[in-house]
């Protein structure tokens, strides 16, 4: 206990010990936020989700802290509806049922940017007569555009930019242009102030009601931004935490421990178990590591928890083996094998109790740096196409935003968020590896 | 091979025994046929396996015939020239050209037997016709294609690696020499970089030179159209060579400089070293007849399975750089269910890696004066 109470304080001499446990503790609690807030399922979902479950957002939005860093501000996305009271709805009755419900939004438009669509979505209750709508939209200047009128017969959506009633009325395409351009100026520019959407709608039955959802596609959203299906990259930034994290100690946990515990009873059985654990690594050097995994991903199944098993099963045999087994030759010489050899203690119990234990300092460093490759090759498998097809990971978004040529497009958010959280958990592992490594191993502290 | 080493290293070893030169003669060998049939086994056994896990274990065949079948129903619906046969004829017509292609491909044998017959052919380096993939001039041949593909993968590899092993070896020994200094501390700071794999610096550069500041391309081997002048060709393909081989550098050189650094340093701190500095030679001489000299068997052994491992090309690399090399064609070929083409390009590296083991074990003792062969394991 002492012992390692020791290392723990000889660990915080270390600088890079200090930030490598700190981004380690950090991905940690993210892994554990995201597993807390988003229940597997319901990740899944959400990832697989196509236009019913991301409609709100804008495709290929930068995240909305761009305008931090920019001189010319964009539109951040937002939606607001009657039915959760974000957008007001005034209900004033009036004889024989009929009623009028006004619901308006009136929002702030500070922006040099014009945004990429503006969508209404009418979820009427009809009793017997269709419930009717007509909108209307007002700018700063107190111009009032008519929008659209019409009769609800059942859930409709309104397109501000696809409405060829609307593009004719305002002589143009371009919907979102015409209604948050300057008139004034030639050139495109935004007039910035207080815009108002207003709904005015009519019922004729009681109980009929109307429910309108007003959704603002700008051209940022959110923390992180989303992709070209629509999808919060939040989602799977956070949720790629948990998963990489779970890949890469899993990864090099079970890689390290079987490989030392094959190694160590190699050579304490020696002969023909010695001889087959050789022969095996050396048919394992000969196989194509990286284009077996993309054979099982291809032809077998894609599962991430698959691929990790047949990882580590590829890696046990390989050279790290036959370093231990260098050591373990070394140390089954030693006087306290002999005797415990003398006292009577089994084959398993010499391994496990004595040969093993001693190896523990040499190990730790070791798994510990292995964790950064084994996160890598989660994203490697992924930029190969080959990431789990349910899972959001980091990686796929990498996949995704390459497949979709974003670095040609200018979309670097796409591609950085992913990779910056990639690289960070590299080096939060690799600093602390590297640390442990001269912690345990005083030899290297001189070199 | 035998021949050549059996002159040289013996006599100097002072562990043998001068009683009879007989005698080494039949130690080596004995030692040399063991260890030659103990790597063609090994090689057997790989290649087999890779066979198998190619196959899927006899799935592929599966798929290959429901291919088949579909390819051939296709082709008879829309040809106009068997449109107006009778449904049975016709039915028996798609039937005879299944079967009949089925038979050319080899798939009415049951696998196991199929299982070696591929071996055979692997191991004999018959590496027959591709089923799906074919080079750029058309043939089927697994050769063709892999030869096409060779020279881009070796110019990348060749040129990344080269680089960075001179380079590491080099300025590792140049930092062994001044130790401690905030040169040495940086690389070791900086080692920890090699955690990531080369597509992802790649990423990074691709971003930075290709999209923000467009001086070099974002990929591929050459501009197209492709310059008919041959310097301007040339000149193409290495601006097109920069980023995927800095990457490729980039990745793993710190890790590289840092573990060929600490090994210099255990060297250096030898007792013999210590007597040659106290003897006052040069440090360029204790250098070249102290340090490099007894750290050359492992020099070469990482130069040697270096080269080896240029054949098999950067799978992801290439991928992300879209370079034309054998990694890309692999994973083609994967994707393709082309097991001739991953079999072909498995049986090479395995022959390569034999082949280099076991004429390492003769150039240590080449080398290596304390080293005797056929007295201990070298792998």
């Amino acid at each position: 206990m002492s012992r390692l109470k020791n290392s723990i304080r000889s660990l915080l001499l270390y600088p890079s010990a200090v930030l490598g446990s700190a981004i380690i503790l950090l991905l940690l609690g993210l892994a554990v936020y995201a597993l807390v807030t988003i229940p597997y399922s319901e990740a899944v979902r959400l990832w697989r989700g196509g236009e019913d479950v991301w409609y709100k957002n804008p495709k290929y939005a930068a995240p909305a802290w761009f305008n931090l860093f920019t001189s010319k501000k964009q539109p951040v996305s937002f939606a607001v509806d009657t039915a959760t009271g974000s957008m007001t709805k005034k209900v004033t009755p009036s004889s024989q049922g009929i009623s009028t419900e006004d619901i308006s939004y009136s929002f702030d438009y500070q922006y040099d940017g014009f945004p990429q669509e503006m969508i209404l979505y009418f979820t009427p209750k009809i009793v017997k007569k269709l419930p009717f709508v007509s909108v209307s939209w007002v700018t700063p200047d107190g111009r009032k555009i008519r929008i659209a009128d019409m009769a609800l017969n059942h859930d409709a959506t309104f397109r501000f930019s696809q409405d060829q009633k609307l593009q004719t009325r305002l002589r143009t395409d371009n919907v979102m242009q015409a209604l948050f351009a300057n008139p004034k100026i030639k050139t495109p520019t935004t007039l910035k102030g207080k815009y108002q959407l207003v709904i005015s709608g009519t019922t004729f039955d009681t109980g009929s009601d109307i429910d309108a959802q007003f959704v603002f596609h700008g051209q940022l959203f959110g923390l992180a931004g989303t992709d070209l299906y629509r999808r919060d990259l939040l989602l799977p930034l956070l949720y790629g935490t948990p998963i990489a994290l779970a890949f890469g100690i899993l990864g090099a946990l079970g890689t390290s421990l079987l490989t030392m515990v094959i190694a160590a009873i190699g050579t304490w059985y020696g002969g023909w178990v010695d001889e087959l654990i050789q022969r095996i690594t050396a048919v394992n050097l000969v196989l194509p590591f990286l284009a077996i995994l993309i054979m099982v991903g291809t032809f077998y199944s894609r599962s991430i928890w698959l691929m990790l098993g047949v990882t580590i099963v590829l890696s046990i045999f390989s050279g790290s083996i036959l370093t231990y087994r260098s050591i373990f030759l070394q140390s089954k010489e030693s006087s306290y094998i002999e005797a415990a050899r003398a006292y009577g203690a089994s084959g398993s119990r010499i391994i496990f109790t004595y040969l093993i234990p001693r190896m523990i300092p040499l190990l730790i460093p070791a798994l510990v740096s292995s964790v950064p490759s084994f996160v890598f090759l989660e994203a490697s498998l992924a930029v190969l196409g080959l990431g789990d097809p349910v899972l959001p990971t980091w990686g796929k978004v990498i996949d995704d935003a390459f497949a979709d040529g974003a670095l040609y497009q200018g979309r670097y958010y796409w591609v950085l968020e992913p990779a910056i959280l990639l690289m960070i958990t590299g080096l939060g592992f690799a600093l602390l590896g590297f640390a442990l490594d001269r912690i345990f191993n005083p030899r290297l502290r001189d070199v | 091979m035998a021949q050549e080493t059996l002159t040289s290293p013996a006599p100097t070893t002072p562990i043998v025994k001068k009683s009879s030169a007989n005698s080494t003669f039949l130690r080596l060998a004995k030692y040399t046929g063991l260890r030659l049939v103990t790597l063609a086994v090994t090689v057997t056994i790989g290649v087999y396996l890779t066979i198998l896990i190619a196959n899927m274990g006899g799935y592929v065949d599966t798929i290959m015939r429901n291919e088949v079948r579909d390819n051939i129903t296709q082709s008879i619906a829309s040809n106009p020239a068997f449109r107006n046969l009778e449904p049975s004829v016709r039915a028996k017509l798609i039937q005879e050209k299944i079967a009949a292609e089925v038979d050319r491909l080899g798939l009415n044998q049951p696998f196991v037997v199929r299982s070696f017959r591929y071996l055979t052919n692997a191991l004999t380096l018959n590496l027959g016709r591709a089923i799906n993939m074919t080079s750029n001039d058309g043939s089927k041949e697994v050769r063709l294609i892999l030869l096409e593909r060779l020279p881009a993968t070796l110019l990348l590899t060749g040129s990344s690696e080269l680089i960075l092993f001179f380079a590491s070896v080099f300025i590792a020994l140049s930092l062994s020499r001044k130790y401690g200094s905030w040169l040495d501390k940086l690389t070791i700071a900086l080692s920890p970089t090699s955690a990531a794999p080369p597509w992802f610096y790649g990423i990074f550069f691709i971003l930075i030179f290709a999209a923000i500041f467009k001086i070099l391309p974002f990929g591929g081997l050459v501009d197209s159209p492709p310059p008919v002048n041959k310097i301007a060709y040339g000149l193409s393909v290495l601006k097109h060579l920069i980023l995927p081989a800095s990457s490729v550098i980039i990745s793993s050189i710190f890790l590289s400089i840092y573990n060929w650094r600490t090994f210099f340093l255990i060297y250096s701190s030898e007792d013999y070293v210590e007597m040659a500095k106290a003897k006052g030679l040069l440090p360029r001489d204790i250098e070249r007849r102290y340090i490099l000299r007894p750290t050359l068997p492992n020099i070469i052994t990482n130069f040697a399975l270096l080269v080896i491992s240029l054949w098999t090309g950067f799978i992801i690399t290439e991928t992300v750089f879209l370079w034309p090399g054998l990694g890309i064609t692999l994973f083609r070929a994967i994707g393709f269910y082309d097991t001739p083409v991953i079999v072909g390009s498995t049986i090479i590296y395995a022959y390569l890696l034999a082949i280099t083991t076991f004429m390492l074990d003769f150039v240590y003792a080449l080398v290596d004066p304390r080293i005797q062969v056929g007295s201990g394991r070298s792998q």
